[in-house]
């Protein structure tokens, strides 16, 4: 059986249906990340003293991986535009920049992590690192998870630009949807935990 | 029915997502330097979060397109704004509570 609405819009939502679902999947990521800043604010607010993140952590390797989020951010929905556009060669080079991008996101995170477990550093040292390790630990799963998508479109998966161009584009758009949300989630992160 | 946009006005969004890019990195550079200030905390969490609001908010309007979606979208979100106002709320009340 067809999956329906795959490529054109179903007609009492005006939208294709995976549209639909990447925006519920979002929401009850909103939920998920929300906890855990819901977390935060208790900790922070019912502990006696708490430190400055730029004082622990390294606000200058953070600022390179904010750069290098928002960067990629702009090659996913350049690789989607480029689609648009019908260029499929320009969706491979922006495609494969996100997805290197992120690979440098991740490098350098590890970077950051392997300075503070050099250091005895870890999330059972108190509650600040113990929310730091948990929210950026999460945040880089979901980094994970948008590289493995994002390649395989970029692979293997983008062999359906032949057969079914738009719903191929209509792909694209909703890995990109996760991807920016993976990306606002940091925008949030790094102030919270490096700069305040 | 969903419009497909023409070639030129996916240009001009195009466009548009360079400047939110320049608008995302002063963005960046503005709160970074704000922090070297040492504000009081009130002040700081103040200033670093409203900045990370207009980032968040363009990153969701312009590379999200939500400036232009369903109503069906904007439902959802709303509903889950206010879900998530509620989880932000819930441990500050209860600090007040302690401090009675």
């Amino acid at each position: 059986m067809q999956i329906p609405y795959t490529a054109t819009a179903r007609p009492d939502t005006g939208l294709f249906n995976a549209k639909l679902g990447i925006w519920l999947f979002l929401a009850s990521e909103v939920m998920l990340f929300g906890a855990l800043f819901s977390s935060y604010i208790l900790l922070r607010t019912a502990a006696p003293t708490w430190p400055h993140g730029y004082d622990l952590l390294n606000v200058p390797l953070a600022l390179l991986n904010t750069v290098v989020l928002i960067s990629s951010s702009v090659t996913m929905v350049m690789s989607w535009a480029s689609l648009m556009m019908k260029d499929f060669k320009k969706y491979k080079r922006y495609m494969g920049l996100t997805i290197l991008c992120a690979f440098i996101f991740l490098v350098v995170k590890a970077i950051e992590y392997g300075m503070k477990f050099e250091h005895h550093l870890l999330p059972s040292t108190d509650t600040f690192y113990a929310i730091y390790f948990t929210l950026t630990g999460l945040h880089g799963l979901h980094v994970i998870g948008g590289i493995v998508v994002n390649s395989y479109f970029w692979g293997p998966g983008s062999k359906m630009w032949e057969t079914d161009p738009q719903r191929f584009t209509n792909r694209v758009e909703i890995a990109g949807l996760y991807w920016h949300f993976v990306d606002l989630v940091w925008i949030f992160l790094f102030p919270v935990l490096y700069l305040l | 029915m969903h419009e497909q946009p023409t070639v030129d006005e996916i240009k001009k969004h195009v466009r548009t997502y360079i400047m939110v890019f320049v608008a995302l990195m002063a963005l960046t550079v503005v709160t970074v330097a704000v922090s070297y200030l040492h504000l009081p905390v009130g002040w700081a969490i103040a200033v670093a979060l409203f900045i990370a609001t207009i980032k968040g908010s363009l990153v969701a309007s312009y590379f999200m397109h939500l400036i232009s979606e369903r109503k069906v979208i904007y439902y959802t979100l709303l509903l889950t704004l206010i879900f998530f106002v509620v989880l932000m709320v819930l441990p500050t009340s209860g600090y007040h509570d302690r401090l009675m």
